[in-house]
């Protein structure tokens, strides 16, 4: 029986929820900040990660080459973009699988729907993705009725916990052992086989439990859902990278299985994904090889899903390919090396970022799939302090500093068209005249080592009110030069 | 012998926050090209590179750094500064600000300004072929591989290997050295708690060395690292690489 269908019982948990309006990064980050169990978790996740990820770089001979290659495959799938949909649109049709175009996110769930609704069934079963993340699937199936069930360990603690994803790969990293140990006891039973009352802390015992609780409904679900990491167009093949398993069951026991798939996963030739196949595992888990890889093609009579859906969706991406500045996002095949590379996102963790997309890639590609229009995220392309360390280890060599440099033009093109003037406009403006003549320059200069020499013997400035806190709340400010060098240069000249 | 820098005329980029806050970085490069035999000289017509504005999304306002950058320089050999990033924004973001603006001949001037601009480390040991600039500093010292003059200047192992070459200088590893400090430019403003979260994780690992001095080849980040220090009374002092290349037995004496 499916337990959810009594009347008492709560909403089915949709694991991407978003509770109150994000807030813009730096009060977000702030928020985080305070929270010292996530700090540890994040610390240890990213720094094992980050290790073993540096371990497959150094030991393959070849990784800058691959780098390069998969760089140069997805550019020029993109650059034909449009011959190579049509391509793996034809070749879907030709295996059996029916292929649907979304422009937008809503046009996309709404196709989802219809064609759930269509089987009859009142719940699926998913596979991790994040596309459907991205679009906000499992909510718009629960408006529609119908129950949507990660199966992803992490994504369960998440959606369990009445929570949402801190990271692309270790979506539960913010939890600790206890609180999923309490988050399974109070809430399996409420959505299906519930967990053992003598649950401990133990992982195994934690991993048990979960897999009963899933096995009932791998066992029951009449649709699968799942992304795909790629889609090859010559072949019309579907790819799903996993480690736990529980994206096979979703992709072979269901009769019907849909897939959401960005435009941008496709890759031209079966021969292509050699070199993705190779970058993906070493740069996202530190492994050579991941545990689990699914391709299906169309349709296999007699064998697996009878019933094959591909729903392609565009939801911005056309927009960002018609942008040179951020066309390169589109190469992105989601390892989140970056986001452990990050020393922001190494602090804070996902939840900072209020969208499915954290760190480095998630700064510049939220605000360019949602716009400038909020406040929060003009605020994510400033979550960097531009050190670079996320470009170095991109698989795909994604040019993330240019890219995030690019999207805070926007955002401070945005806010300039505000009519209230900001202090930032204001300074901006004060530092452009400055840096205009090399005499502007000198005239601050004198102002600089006036106010140097009224320091006295002073070396250091303590607290300043407003906006000087900013940096001296807890960082001492060094004395103006007494003697600009320009000042000295001249003297020593005349 | 000839001095590696005979015949060689160097246009001095001092860099905004090096003339105005560390002018001592800069006349300890002065010194330091001289002493090599370099004909030094500093045109006052040069402002900043221009990315406090890039960087915060501010193309526009940055165009004039870059018109003034390029007039400056013109006519060097090379142009050289004691900041990795600084001279990364000239060589990255100057023929992009150029393109932006649709001027074709800025584009042209600032592609001829960035190839001949270099950080005062690779000018030492590519240009001029010395890694060892006869320097004496007899103290500990640690050094912190500063973000942009690592990862976008490039500048590599160069620095490490000037500073193994002065004499007497006890040369500790940092921890976690490629950890960014969180200085960040405007990001330092932006999003202060978090930048202190990463200063004070870096002023941390210095002070774990035991080291006297932190060194680095770029102040942005020393004043930042080095606010955390002199806030917490440590007792570490910031030096720019420059300075200890900059110091000689005579000097000490
Ligand atoms: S931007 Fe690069 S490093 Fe980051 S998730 Fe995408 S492919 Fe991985």
């Amino acid at each position: 029986m499916n337990p959810r269908i009594g009347p008492d019982q709560p909403a089915v948990p949709t694991g991407s929820a978003k509770p109150a309006p994000a807030l813009p990064f730096p009060a977000a980050a702030r928020r985080e900040l305070a929270n010292p169990q996530l700090r540890a978790n994040l610390r240890k996740a990213t720094s094992t990660i980050q290790a073993k990820r540096a371990l497959r770089q150094a030991e393959t001979p070849d990784w800058q080459e691959l780098r390069s290659a998969a760089a140069a495959i997805k550019d020029r799938t993109l650059r034909h973009l449009d011959h190579y949909l049509l391509q793996a649109e034809a070749a879907l049709i030709e295996a059996g699988a029916q292929v649907h175009w979304a422009a937008t996110a809503d046009e996309a769930n709404a196709i989802v729907t219809t064609l759930v609704k269509r089987t009859g069934a009142d719940e699926v079963v998913k596979v991790k993705s994040m596309a459907t993340q991205e679009i906000d699937l499992n909510e718009a199936l629960a408006k529609a009725g119908i129950a949507a069930w990660e199966t992803d360990l992490a994504e369960l603690i998440v959606q369990l916990g009445h929570d949402t994803p801190s990271h692309i790969l270790v979506p539960a990293i913010h939890r600790n052992r206890a609180e999923v140990r309490e988050i399974f006891l109070a809430e399996m039973r409420l959505n299906g086989a519930p967990a053992p009352p003598d649950l401990t802390n133990d992982p195994q015992e934690l991993a048990a439990a979960a897999r009963v609780h899933l096995r009932e409904k791998f066992l029951r679900a009449k649709v699968g859902i799942s992304g795909g990491n790629f889609l090859v167009a010559e072949t019309g093949t579907l790819v799903i990278v996993e480690s736990e398993g529980n994206g096979r069951m979703c992709l072979t026991l269901p009769q019907t299985l849909i897939s959401v798939v960005g435009i941008e996963k496709l890759v031209p030739t079966f021969q292509d994904l050699e070199v993705f196949m190779r970058l993906l595992p070493r740069s996202s888990t530190g492994e050579r090889m991941n545990p689990y890889t699914s391709m299906w093609t169309g349709v296999t009579p007699g064998d697996g899903p009878q019933e094959v859906h591909v729903v392609l969706i565009d939801a911005g991406r056309g927009k960002a390919l018609a942008e040179p500045t951020a066309r390169p996002m589109l190469r992105c095949i989601r390892c989140s090396a970056c986001m452990n590379a990050c020393p922001v996102y190494q602090k804070v963790g996902g939840h900072a970022y209020g969208s499915v997309y954290p760190g480095p890639i998630g700064i510049v590609l939220t605000p360019q799939l949602r716009g400038f229009g909020a406040a929060q995220t003009r605020s994510l392309p400033f979550a960097c302090t531009l050190c670079a360390a996320c470009a170095d280890v991109c698989p795909v060599k994604i040019p993330l500093p240019d890219l995030i440099v690019h999207q805070r033009n926007k955002a401070a093109r945005h806010k300039q068209r505000e009519p209230r003037p900001h202090l930032e406009t204001l300074a901006i403006a004060g530092a452009g005249w400055a840096f205009r003549r090399g005499w502007h320059l000198g005239l601050v200069g004198r102002l600089t080592s006036l106010a140097g020499r009224l320091a006295g013997s002073r070396t250091a400035i303590g607290p300043l009110p407003w906006p000087a806190s900013a940096w001296t709340r807890a960082r001492d400010l060094p004395v103006p030069a007494r003697r600009t060098f320009r000042q000295w240069w001249k003297k020593q000249q005349s | 012998m000839a001095l590696p820098g005979q015949g060689m005329r160097v246009g001095l980029f001092a860099t905004c926050i090096n003339d105005l806050m560390f002018p001592q970085t800069v006349r300890a490069t002065v010194d330091l090209l001289r002493r090599l035999g370099c004909q030094v000289e500093f045109p006052p017509a040069q402002t900043c590179c221009g990315q406090m504005m890039t960087n915060t999304g501010y193309f526009k306002a940055a165009l004039g750094s870059v018109r003034s950058f390029v007039k400056a320089f013109d006519k060097y050999d090379a142009v050289v500064a004691a900041s990795g990033s600084c001279v990364a924004s000239v060589r990255h973001q100057h023929t992009m600000l150029a393109g932006r603006v649709g001027s074709a001949k800025l584009e042209e001037q600032a592609r001829r300004s960035a190839a001949k601009t270099y950080d005062i480390t690779e000018f030492l040991v590519d240009v001029l072929g010395v890694v060892d600039v006869g320097a004496f500093f007899p103290h500990r010292v640690t050094y912190h591989p500063s973000c942009h003059s690592t990862r976008l200047a490039l500048i590599g192992e160069r620095p490490y290997q000037l500073l193994r070459a002065v004499a007497g200088i006890d040369l500790l590893d940092l921890p976690e050295a490629e950890q960014c400090c969180g200085f960040g430019g405007t990001f330092s403003v932006k999003n202060p708690d978090l930048s202190v979260a990463l200063a004070s994780a870096k002023a941390a690992n210095v002070m774990a060395t035991g080291a006297e001095y932190l060194v680095a080849p770029d102040n942005a980040c020393l004043m930042n690292i080095g606010g955390i220090l002199s806030r917490g009374r440590a007792g570490v002092k910031p030096i720019h690489l420059v300075e200890i290349l900059a110091q000689t037995e005579v000097a000490a004496a």
